[in-house]
């Protein structure tokens, strides 16, 4: 018994000695040759469930990209860390890119975070992509020349829900109450969305700032019934709309509620039955698209359930940084510039290729408009958005529904 | 008339923070624990609930799962909350906030960050409108079942046995014991009954909030806020003091909506001025 005990550790004993001589060395070299990656996201608070798909879909991504052999034959190592709050995402990018040796920063979903890592990127003179963040403003005013922005910026999705309220004549001399989220993100789509209403005859009859930590929206419900509107509209972010939805279908109020900003895992959380109403999208997993569908099914043969938006774009994101780095044989920030500045095409596993437009680094792409289906219209659990057309149609520039150079310039 | 139904759902919404803010209160009380993991019992109960529901049904959920919770604040009292009760109060504050931040962690291992989805019966949904007030109807059911508990609470405290011994326990732990009387086994009951509470409300809220990981530490801070300003140790001063944020919270949204989340700590920080002890607060003996 003992001997056979001894014979054990010596064994144990022996491979750790074995693997320290042989193995942990290759390990090193092949970590000091790879390309690092800095992601950030959150993965704590309102936008932490987001985050948290975000992180499979670029490791997803990454061991696709590795198992065929890397980039210019080096593998990718992404190191994705919580970016926690603006202040501490700035703080870690900064330490990604000086301690860490991360050469490009990738991620974020909020877009007060995604600003701050903007100025680091700027400063280090490093390229950032801004992978989830939305506002405006960080095309527009706040703008840089090293940061390239993935998902849909705030204009486009008041366009793309507007457009489908202006079909169903839910625009023209309508009453709309809004709820905005008291931050850089909330502000920026209230903006977007005055300018639509102004625009198309839509009648904005009131508006509450709500803090990003409000969890009971009950008094801001009350207030709504007294102003008596026509539609509700929500500029919420991350699960504050579930909240609201799901207060919303609990006091039953008359009004038709819709929203210029909803993320899938939100609306899944917010369960069966309570969601209605006409909201944006960037992408969803039941999109008719062959490419869409085998990303589709990959990702719930790992991880068992489908992927959600933010899985997605991380995803293509990566891919396209790959694809950026390998055709240009450089991890050189100037190089990848103007690489992307040269509006090269992307597929992102949509139905019309994507572009990063020269003077505002936005990836120009197609957006939907979706509604809720009738729960015994769903196949499963997670088929609870009816999505609509792409938006643009296929014959319209893709360009249409992004912001002009007037209305959200970069000049920077 | 707008105004005052805001003070009515003001109250109404207190009656949700009193339920997890009551047990917080109980423990401090009589153990001088703050309970920082508190908030984390609460999740639990929310997240036990949504399991339960997919299997029995919503009704059975809202008391299995305090039941379950408060199994679980026996283990939690027998093998770590006992050791601190002569402790310095520092190290019971780390070792509850070691907890809170642990059970987080496991809640996103086992459940995952996303929020689940927690819906209530079609049956419960909608308003209605008394007077000119619009109540939410599954509000009403929550306001009615905690002034159930409260009362029930109040009874066990001031007309049993058990609640003299309890109280007594609270002012002099000392003459207590010089009668020969064990407060641990007390102790337990106390945890298991505060604990309880907060998932009630975590089973109750899940259809109305979002059930995730994070949802303890949101709500422990609210809470703590309620016990503060009512006063320790004071049963009538929590509930004031739910009621009180409740409706601040409320009248607050409807003059200044930003502000509304702040109001709640503005008002802490005038009550704290002026009366350090808390609205109704005692002078506890051990305390001093």
């Amino acid at each position: 018994m003992i001997s056979k005990n001894r014979r054990t550790v010596l064994k144990g004993g022996a491979a750790t000695v074995g693997a320290l001589a042989i193995g942990f060395p290759a390990i090193v070299r092949a970590q000091s040759n790879a390309i690092k990656i800095g992601h950030l996201t959150p993965l704590t608070g309102f936008l932490g469930a987001l985050g948290g798909y975000a992180q499979l879909g670029i490791k997803m991504a990454a061991a696709a990209i590795n198992s065929a052999g890397g980039v210019m034959g080096r593998q990718l190592d992404v190191m994705s860390e919580d970016s926690v709050n603006p202040e501490t995402a700035a703080t870690k990018a900064q330490r990604m890119l000086e301690r860490d040796g991360a050469t490009v920063l990738m991620g974020e979903i909020n877009s007060a975070s995604a600003l701050t890592i903007m100025q680091v990127a700027a400063r280090n003179k490093r390229l950032f992509m801004s992978i989830g963040a939305r506002s405006d403003a960080l095309r527009g005013k706040n703008c840089n020349r090293y940061t390239f922005h993935v998902d849909i910026p705030s204009t486009v999705m008041v366009n793309t829900v507007g457009k489908a309220l202006v079909r169903d004549n839910m625009m023209k001399g309508k009453k709309f109450y809004t709820l905005t989220a008291d931050y850089i993100f909330g502000h920026d789509l209230r903006g977007a969305a005055k300018v639509f209403f102004d625009a198309n005859g839509g009648n904005l009859i009131g508006d509450e700032l709500i803090a990003t930590d409000v969890t009971d929206f009950s008094p801001y419900l009350l207030k709504i019934r007294q102003a008596g509107p026509d539609i509700v509209c929500s500029n919420l972010a991350g699960n504050q709309v579930t909240s609201l939805i799901k207060q919303y279908a609990e006091f039953g109020l008359p009004y038709p509620i819709v929203g210029f900003n909803l993320n899938t895992a939100d609306a899944w959380a917010a369960g069966v039955g309570n969601l209605s109403g006409t909201w944006p999208t960037v992408w969803y997993h039941t999109l008719d698209v062959p490419e869409s569908k085998a990303f589709v099914a990959a990702f719930i043969k790992q991880n068992g359930k489908p992927p959600e938006n933010h899985a997605w774009i991380e995803y293509i994101s990566l891919k396209i940084m790959a694809q950026a780095m390998s055709e240009t044989k450089s991890t050189d920030t100037d190089t990848l510039i103007a690489y992307f500045e040269k509006q090269t095409q992307f597929d992102i596993l949509k139905g019309r290729k994507g572009y990063f437009r020269s003077w505002d680094h936005q990836l120009i792409q197609e957006a939907y408009a979706f509604t809720v289906k009738n729960p015994n219209e769903m196949k499963d659990q997670w088929d609870m958005l009816a999505l609509g057309p792409a938006i643009p149609g296929p014959n319209e520039p893709l360009e249409n529904i992004n912001p002009s150079k007037e209305q959200n310039s970069c000049t920077s | 008339m707008f105004l005052l139904e805001q003070v009515v759902n003001g109250l109404v919404l207190g009656g949700y923070y009193l339920l997890i803010a009551l047990g917080l209160s109980l423990i401090f009380s009589v153990g001088g624990v703050i309970n920082l993991a508190h908030g984390a019992f609460y999740a639990l109960g929310a997240y036990i609930a949504v399991e339960v529901t997919k299997y029995l049904g919503f009704g059975p959920a809202l008391v299995i799962s305090p039941i379950a919770v408060a199994l679980l604040g026996i283990l939690f009292e027998r093998f770590l909350l006992r050791r601190f009760y002569t402790a310095d109060p520092i190290l019971s504050l780390l070792v509850t906030f070691g907890l809170a931040m642990i059970a987080e962690q496991l809640i996103r291992i086992i459940w995952g960050a996303a929020a689940l989805s927690a819906t209530m019966p079609a049956s419960l949904k909608g308003s209605v409108i008394i007077g000119d007030f619009l109540f939410s109807r599954y509000r009403l059911l929550l306001l009615a079942v905690v002034t159930v508990v409260l009362a029930a609470v109040w009874l066990l405290l001031n007309k049993t046995a058990f609640g003299r011994v309890v109280r007594a326990g609270i002012q002099r732990p000392d003459m207590v014991a010089a009668l020969g009387i064990r407060l641990q086994p007390y102790m337990t009951a106390i945890v298991m009954l505060g604990v309880g509470m907060a998932a009630m409300a975590g089973a109750f809220f899940a259809p109305i909030t979002i059930v995730h990981p994070a949802m303890g530490s949101e709500i422990i801070i609210v809470a703590f806020v309620v016990v503060v300003i009512g006063g320790l140790g004071s049963f009538w001063g929590v509930v004031l003091a739910a009621l009180l944020v409740g409706v601040v919270r409320g009248v607050t949204i409807y003059f200044v909506p930003a502000a509304g989340e702040a109001s709640i700590y503005v008002l802490m920080f005038l009550v704290l001025l002026l009366r350090p002890r808390g609205l109704l607060g005692e002078r506890i003996e051990k305390f001093e």
